[in-house]
C-alpha cells in the first residue's frame, strides 16, 4: 500500500517535470541548461507504476568528451547548467549498459531552444529521455554441459575417431570377399607383420 | 588440389578467426589481472558523528575524488570521481545524512546520500568573478525544518534549501567589490554576518536577515596598512587577519557595528621571525593558527589587544581543526616529527598546557612528512574520549591512527602515477625449490578431479567456490621469482609526489617503496621532484650477478632550468645505488640504443642551453658514443611555437671547463607551422623497445606489400587554432585536422593528410607501419578513429623468385632515411562511438602475434580491438581471396564487443595511461593501466596458441588415454577369444 503511494506521488511528481526537461531557459549567467534523464533498466514504468532504479549511483553523464561531468539524482534526472550555444555531445557512462552518444544542439537564435538526437542511429529525441541501446555482458557465458561440447573437444575427437575405427574396421572387412581376406592375412603372416598380440610381452603366439 | 588447399586454409583462418576477442568467463575475474582503487591525496575530511555514519569517514581529494571509508579497515564505501576541472574546494556534513560538496570554484554544490553515495541533488550558482569558495552549513541544523545552507562564490551569497538545493535567496556583493572570508550566524539568532574585505584596505561587515537576505546593517572601516586577504574567524566579534606585509596582525572586532583594529607586529610576538606569514585555515574558538617559514604558532586572542602565544612546534608539523567535543570544550591534534618517529597529541582548548593524549607512533620512513591531520573522537568504555586521527602524509598515503599504532594505511600516491617501467625478477636458484604448489600426488589429482567437474559443469556450488579459492590461491603467480612464461614482473611506478614503488605483477602488492624528496631534500635542493623513471641497467650476458637497476631523474625545482639529479635505484631491493646531483637542468632525457661493457644504458640529458650530457660518465661509454654518434639525431617539438627541430650531434661544448662528457647539437632542419591555420595538437612516435617481425606483408594473390618500417617515424597532428578548444566551440567549416608522418631525421614529410571539419582532443598511436587516431568528427558529430599505413614501393618489385635465387634484389640494402623514399600509403576512416582518454598497442616478445588497440574509452574501461578492424585494405565487398586473407568486411563504424573489454565488469577510474609489457611467451602481451584506480592483466590477442591454458583439463587428458588403453586391451581380449573360436571352428 505504502508502496504503490509512493509510486503515485513519483508519478505526479514525473508528470509535473517531464514537460520541463527540455527548456533551457538562460536562468543563470550567459548559458543554457541541459536537463535530461537517464533511463535504466527497472526504471521503465511497470504494472504498479514507476520504481526509483538501484543503480542510478554509478552512472555518470560526460559532456563533451570529459569537460564537465555530472551524476544521476535518485530518480534519474541530471542537468549541466551554464552551457554556451552550440553544438554538443553528451555521454553517458553506466556499468552493464551501452548508451549512444547524444548530439545536442542549443539555438543561438531562438533562446533555450534544444535538440537532441542519437548519434548512432540518428534518431532525434523530442524529450531528453537517455535509454540504452542494449545491456553488455562483460563475461562470456559457460554453455550448459552437453555431451556435444564434449565431443568437441580434442579428447572428444580422439575417442570418438576411436571408437569409429573400433565399429567400423570390423563392418568394412565384413563386406570383402572371405576368400580375400584369408589371403590377406596369409600375405601377412607371410611377411611376419607382428600382429598386436605379439606385440603385447608376455604372451606371444 | 590446389582448391582443395584453399578450403582447407579457408577452414583453418574461419577456425582461428571465428572469436575476435579472448574473452573471459566470469569464474577467471582475478585469475590473471588484479585491480586496486585508490582515491588520491586527501584535502578535506568530515568524520559524520551520526550513529549511523560513526564508523566512517568522507573525504575529498585533490584527483576530484570524493568518497567514504571504512574507518576500521581504510576500505572504500563508495566513491565518486568529478570531472577533471571539477576541484573540490568545500565538504560539509548536512542533517546527518547528507554529504555535501561544493565544487569549481563554487559554482556547483551537490548533496550525496552518505549510506550509498547516490546524489540527492545539484544546484548550479552563477560565477562572474573568481573568489575563493565559502561554504557554511549551520552547526545545530534542525531536523525537523527546512534548513538553509550559504554559499559565497564568485561575488554572490547564496542561501540554498537543505532539502532540494534550490536558492531561496541571492544577493550579489560583487557590484561593492565585497570579497567575504567569513560567513556565520549565531546560534538561534536570525541574522547572518558576514565580513570580508572590500579592496585591500578595507574591512566590511555586513548583516543579513536569514530569512530574505535582505542586507539590515553594512559597517565598512579602513585600515591603512591594508590586508593581505587572509582572515580567521576566532569568534564570533572577532577576526585575525594579516597585513600587506604579512608581517603584522590585526585583531578586528566588530561588536554590535563597531569595527575595531589593533594591530600587533608578529617580531613582538615570536623571537626570531623573519620572513612571511600565514594564517592556516583551522576553525578554533579564540585561537588562531599561523604558520612562518619554520615553525607553527597558535595564538590565543584574549581581546583586541591582547595576543598570546600559547605553542610553538617546529616544522614540519600539522595541526587539526577543532573538534567540538561538548558545548563549551573543543579538542584538536597535533602531528610533530621527532626524529624517525611521529608525535600526536590532541589538547583541549580549556587546558592547553596538558594534552589529554599524547602517542608517538612509528611512521614508515618512506612516507615523508605530515601533510595534514584530522581528528576524531569516540567514548571509551569508560566514558572518556578516545581519540583517533587521520595523517596524511607527503607521499599522499593515508593513515588512520588510534591508540598509538597506525590501524591501517592507504597508498593513495598510486592514484597519480606519472611515469612506469618493468623489472625482471631474480633468476629462480638452483638447489632452491620454490614449488611447493601441489603437495603431493593425490592432491594434485584431486585438484584436478575437482576442476574437470567444474569445466563439465557437473560440481556442485560449494565444489565451485572450492575450485575457486584453488585458483586464486595459486601461490605460483606470486613467487619473487622469474618464471618461464615471463608473467612475473615487477611495475616500477613513479608517482607525483615522488615516491617509486615497485608493484608485483602476480598480485599488485608491493614490494618496496621509496621515496625521493626525503633522501634529496637537501640546502641546494629544497623541492626535489622526480620526473621520470628509465631503465638503467638490464644484466643480460655480461654482468648477469648484478641486480638490474632504473634510473629516476628529477628536478630540484618547479621550473625547467632548475638543476637536475639522477638517482640509480636497484629493482630488487629498491635501495638507491648511487645519485648525483647535476650541474645542469634536464629539458629531455633521450635512451639510446646502447650499452657499456657492465649493460649500463647509455643515455643523453638535454639541457636548457641545448647541449647534450652523456651519462653514465666513464670512458667505456664516451668511447661507445663517439662511434655511434653520427647516426645520433635528436628532435624537439616546441608546440607552443608550432614548430618542430631537428638536430644532430657535434663533439665539443662552449662551457667554460672542458667538459667531454657534453656535445653540442647543431639545428638541421624545422618545420614550422603557420601558425594562424594550424596548432600542434599532438605528437606520437614508435615505442623504442618494439619489435617487428616481418618486413613483408603477403596479401592475397600471393602478392608481397613492404612495410616502410622506421624507428624515426613521428606522427604529428595540427589542428586549426579556432578549434583548439573543447567540442561545441566552432561549426564544422572553421575546423580541420592535418596529420602528418614526417622522418624525424631528415625532417621529410613522408604523408600530409587534411580532414575538414574535424577537431581533438586527438589520440594517436604509432607502430610498425601504422599510425591510428581518434579524433571528433563534427560534421558527423561523431568521434572517428583513422588508420594510415605506409608501404615501401622501392622494394615492390622484389616478387620474382628468380631475383631472389640469383640474389638480384635490394632485400639487403641498407636502410636510411636519406635515400629518398618511395613510399605508398593507405588509409582509411572509421566512426567510433566512443571518447578515448588513453590509447595504446599491444606489444609481444618478437613481434609475431597479430596486434590490439587498447582504448581508454570514456566510461574507465579498456576496449581491447583487433587491428584487422583498422584496415586499411577493407572493403564493402571483399574478392575471395580477401576473404581467405582474413579481411573484415568494411562497416561505417568500429565494434564494440563488450567481452572485449579487457577491464570486463571493472572501472579503472580515471583513467590516464595504458602500458603494455610483452612476456617472454610470444602469444601475450601484460596490460598495465592507471588513473585514480590501477589494473594489471594480461590478454592475448591472438588466444595463447603457444601454451595451453590454465584451463586445460589433464585430468581429461588422463581418463582419455586410460579409456584408450582400456579400449586397447578390450579389443585385444575380444580378438582372442574370435580368433580362438575361429580356430575350433
Amino acid at each position: 500500500m505504502r508502496r504503490s503511494a509512493e509510486a503515485i506521488a513519483s508519478l505526479l511528481l514525473l508528470s509535473c517535470l517531464l514537460p520541463s526537461v527540455l527548456a533551457g531557459p538562460a536562468s543563470l549567467g550567459d548559458g543554457y541548461t541541459i536537463a535530461g534523464r537517464v533511463k535504466l533498466e527497472g526504471s521503465g514504468k511497470t504494472s504498479i507504476g514507476f520504481i526509483p532504479p538501484l543503480k542510478n549511483s554509478n552512472a555518470e553523464v560526460i559532456l563533451n568528451g570529459g569537460q564537465r561531468v555530472t551524476f544521476l539524482r535518485e530518480d534519474g534526472y541530471f542537468s549541466f547548467h551554464n552551457v554556451p550555444a552550440g553544438t554538443h555531445l553528451i555521454e553517458v557512462s553506466a556499468m552493464g549498459y551501452f548508451f549512444s552518444p547524444v548530439r545536442i544542439d542549443i539555438s543561438a537564435r531562438n533562446p533555450g531552444e534544444i535538440q537532441a538526437a542519437l548519434t548512432e542511429n540518428r534518431r532525434v529525441l523530442h524529450e531528453l529521455v537517455l535509454e540504452p541501446l542494449r545491456e553488455e555482458q562483460y563475461y562470456e557465458i559457460r554453455e550448459p554441459f552437453s555431451l556435444m561440447s564434449l565431443l568437441k573437444s580434442p579428447m572428444g575427437l580422439m575417442m570418438g575417431f576411436m571408437v569409429l575405427v573400433v565399429f567400423l574396421m570390423p563392418k568394412l572387412t565384413e563386406n570383402m570377399d572371405p576368400e580375400e581376406i584369408r589371403r590377406a592375412q596369409e600375405e601377412m603372416r607371410a611377411q611376419g607383420v607382428p600382429s598386436l598380440s605379439s606385440l603385447l610381452p608376455g604372451r606371444s603366439n | 588440389m590446389a582448391m582443395a588447399v584453399r578450403v582447407c586454409l579457408g577452414f583453418l583462418i574461419v577456425l582461428l578467426y571465428s572469436n575476435f576477442s579472448t574473452a573471459l568467463y566470469e569464474d577467471q575475474v582475478g585469475l590473471a589481472d588484479w585491480h586496486q582503487k585508490y582515491i588520491g591525496k586527501v584535502k578535506q575530511a568530515v568524520f559524520p558523528t551520526q550513529k549511523s555514519g560513526r564508523r566512517r569517514v568522507v573525504v575529498s581529494t585533490e584527483e576530484n575524488v570524493i568518497a567514504s571509508l571504512d574507518l576500521r579497515r581504510g576500505d572504500i564505501f563508495w566513491r565518486h570521481v568529478l570531472g577533471k576541472d571539477d576541484h573540490v574546494d568545500q565538504i560539509d556534513i548536512a542533517l546527518g545524512k547528507y554529504f555535501i560538496t561544493l565544487s569549481s570554484e563554487g559554482s556547483i554544490l551537490r548533496a550525496w546520500n552518505l549510506p550509498d553515495g547516490q546524489m540527492m541533488w545539484e544546484s548550479a550558482f552563477y560565477v562572474s568573478t573568481p573568489s575563493k569558495s565559502l561554504l557554511y552549513v549551520p552547526a545545530n541544523i534542525n531536523l525537523g525544518k527546512e534548513n538553509w545552507f550559504l554559499v559565497f562564490s564568485g561575488g554572490w551569497l547564496h542561501a540554498v534549501s537543505s532539502i532540494d538545493g534550490e536558492i531561496v535567496w541571492k544577493k550579489e556583493f560583487a557590484i561593492d567589490s565585497l570579497e567575504i572570508k567569513q560567513v556565520f550566524q549565531p546560534p538561534e539568532s536570525d541574522i547572518i554576518y558576514a565580513v570580508g574585505f572590500v579592496g585591500s584596505s578595507q574591512f566590511s561587515v555586513c548583516e543579513l536577515s536569514s530569512k530574505s537576505g535582505e542586507v539590515l546593517k553594512h559597517n565598512t572601516a579602513s585600515f591603512p596598512g591594508g590586508f593581505c586577504g587572509e582572515a580567521s574567524l576566532v569568534s564570533s566579534d572577532m577576526l585575525v587577519a594579516l597585513d600587506a606585509t604579512r608581517s603584522a596582525l590585526i585583531a578586528i572586532s566588530f561588536q554590535s557595528g563597531i569595527i575595531n583594529f589593533h594591530q600587533t607586529y608578529i617580531s613582538d610576538l615570536v623571537q626570531d621571525f623573519s620572513g612571511m606569514a600565514a594564517l592556516l585555515p583551522v576553525k578554533f574558538t579564540g585561537i588562531f593558527a599561523m604558520k612562518t617559514v619554520s615553525s607553527i604558532y597558535l595564538v590565543r586572542v584574549k581581546g583586541v589587544s591582547e595576543l598570546e602565544v600559547l605553542e610553538k612546534f617546529n616544522h614540519p608539523a600539522s595541526v587539526s581543526d577543532a573538534l567540538t567535543l561538548s558545548e563549551e570544550q573543543q579538542a584538536f591534534g597535533i602531528v610533530q616529527h621527532v626524529e624517525t618517529k611521529i608525535d600526536f597529541r590532541v589538547k583541549l582548548d580549556k587546558d592547553l598546557r596538558n594534552g589529554v593524549l599524547k602517542e608517538t607512533i612509528e611512521m614508515d620512513p618512506q612516507r615523508g612528512h605530515v601533510q595534514k591531520v584530522f581528528i576524531s573522537n569516540y567514548v571509551r568504555t569508560d566514558k572518556s574520549h578516545g581519540f583517533r586521527a587521520l595523517i596524511v602524509m607527503e607521499d599522499h598515503s593515508l593513515s588512520l591512527v588510534q591508540q598509538g599504532v597506525v590501524v591501517w594505511s592507504r597508498e593513495d600516491g598510486l592514484a597519480s602515477i606519472i611515469d612506469s617501467t618493468t623489472s625482471e625478477l631474480p633468476v629462480e636458484k638452483e638447489g632452491v625449490s620454490v614449488a611447493e604448489v601441489e603437495h603431493n600426488l593425490f592432491e594434485w589429482l584431486k585438484g584436478h578431479a575437482l576442476k574437470l567437474k567444474g569445466t563439465l559443469l557437473l560440481a556442485s556450488p560449494d565444489e565451485i567456490a572450492a575450485i575457486q579459492a584453488m585458483r586464486l590461491k595459486n601461490s605460483e603467480r606470486n613467487k619473487m621469482t622469474r618464471d618461464h612464461n615471463g608473467f612475473r614482473k615487477l611495475i616500477i611506478v613513479l608517482t607525483r609526489a615522488g615516491k617509486l614503488l615497485a608493484l608485483h605483477t602476480g598480485d599488485g602488492r608491493i614490494i618496496w617503496s621509496l621515496f625521493f624528496p626525503s633522501l634529496h631534500r637537501s640546502e641546494a635542493c629544497e623541492h626535489p621532484s622526480a620526473l621520470n623513471i628509465y631503465q638503467w641497467q638490464v644484466p643480460h650476458h655480461h654482468a648477469m650477478h648484478e641486480n638490474p637497476s632504473v634510473l629516476v631523474v628529477g628536478r630540484c625545482g618547479p621550473s625547467h632550468d632548475a638543476l637536475g639529479f639522477f638517482s640509480v635505484v636497484d629493482s630488487y631491493t629498491g635501495k638507491e645505488r648511487n645519485s648525483l646531483k647535476l650541474a645542469h637542468s634536464i629539458i629531455q632525457v633521450i635512451p639510446l640504443p646502447l650499452t657499456d661493457s657492465t649493460e649500463q644504458r647509455l643515455h643523453l640529458i638535454i639541457d636548457a642551453n641545448l647541449q647534450a650530457h652523456l651519462y653514465p660518465r666513464t670512458r667505456d661509454s664516451v668511447n661507445i658514443f663517439l662511434r655511434e654518434m653520427s647516426n645520433i639525431y635528436r628532435h624537439s617539438i616546441e608546440v607552443g611555437k608550432d614548430m618542430i627541430r631537428g638536430y644532430s650531434l657535434q663533439s665539443g661544448c662552449n662551457l667554460d671547463v672542458a667538459d667531454e662528457y657534453c656535445f653540442n647539437t647543431k639545428e638541421l632542419w624545422s618545420i614550422v607551422f603557420p601558425s594562424e591555420s594550424e596548432k600542434i595538437a599532438t605528437t606520437a612516435t614508435r615505442k623504442i623497445n618494439e619489435v617487428v617481425h616481418t618486413q613483408a606483408k603477403v596479401i592475397a594473390d600471393q602478392d608481397v606489400m613492404y612495410k616502410y618500417v622506421s624507428r624515426n617515424i613521428l606522427f604529428v597532428a595540427t589542428v586549426a587554432p579556432k578549434a583548439a578548444g573543447e567540442i561545441g566551440s566552432v561549426t564544422p567549416e572553421e575546423a580541420w585536422l592535418v596529420a602528418y608522418l614526417i622522418d624525424a631525421v631528415t625532417g621529410r614529410i613522408l604523408h600530409r593528410v587534411t580532414h575538414h571539419g574535424a577537431q581533438g582532443p586527438i589520440h594517436a598511436v604509432v607502430s610498425e607501419n601504422w599510425v591510428v587516431y581518434h579524433y571528433f568528427n563534427l560534421r558527423a558529430h561523431r568521434y572517428e578513429m583513422s588508420v594510415i599505413e605506409i608501404y615501401d614501393r622501392s622494394r615492390a618489385d622484389n616478387k620474382d623468385v628468380w631475383k631472389l635465387v640469383l640474389g638480384k634484389h635490394n632485400l639487403t640494402s641498407p636502410v636510411s632515411s636519406y635515400s629518398r623514399p618511395d613510399v605508398m600509403v593507405k588509409s582509411q576512416s572509421y566512426f567510433f562511438t566512443h571518447s578515448v582518454k588513453a590509447m595504446a598497442v599491444t606489444a609481444t616478445a618478437k613481434g609475431i602475434t597479430s596486434k590490439q588497440l587498447l582504448i581508454g574509452t570514456i566510461g574507465d574501461q579498456v576496449l581491447a580491438l583487433d587491428k584487422r578492424f583498422l584496415d586499411p585494405r577493407r572493403n564493402v565487398t571483399l574478392t575471395q581471396s580477401e576473404k581467405e586473407e582474413g579481411i573484415i568486411p568494411l562497416t561505417d563504424s568500429l565494434p564494440i564487443i563488450p567481452q572485449a573489454y579487457v577491464t570486463h565488469a571493472l572501472q579503472v577510474e580515471g583513467l590516464r595511461g595504458i602500458v603494455t609489457i610483452p612476456a617472454r611467451l610470444e602469444s601475450t602481451t601484460l596490460v598495465f593501466s592507471y588513473g585514480v584506480d590501477i589494473f594489471f592483466t594480461r590478454i592475448a590477442p591472438s588466444r595463447t596458441y603457444d601454451s595451453l591454458t590454465e584451463d586445460f583439463s589433464y585430468a581429461l587428458l588422463l581418463i582419455t588415454i586410460v579409456a584408450l588403453v582400456a579400449a586397447i586391451f578390450a579389443t585385444w581380449i575380444l580378438s582372442e577369444k574370435k580368433e580362438l573360436r575361429e580356430k575350433w571352428r
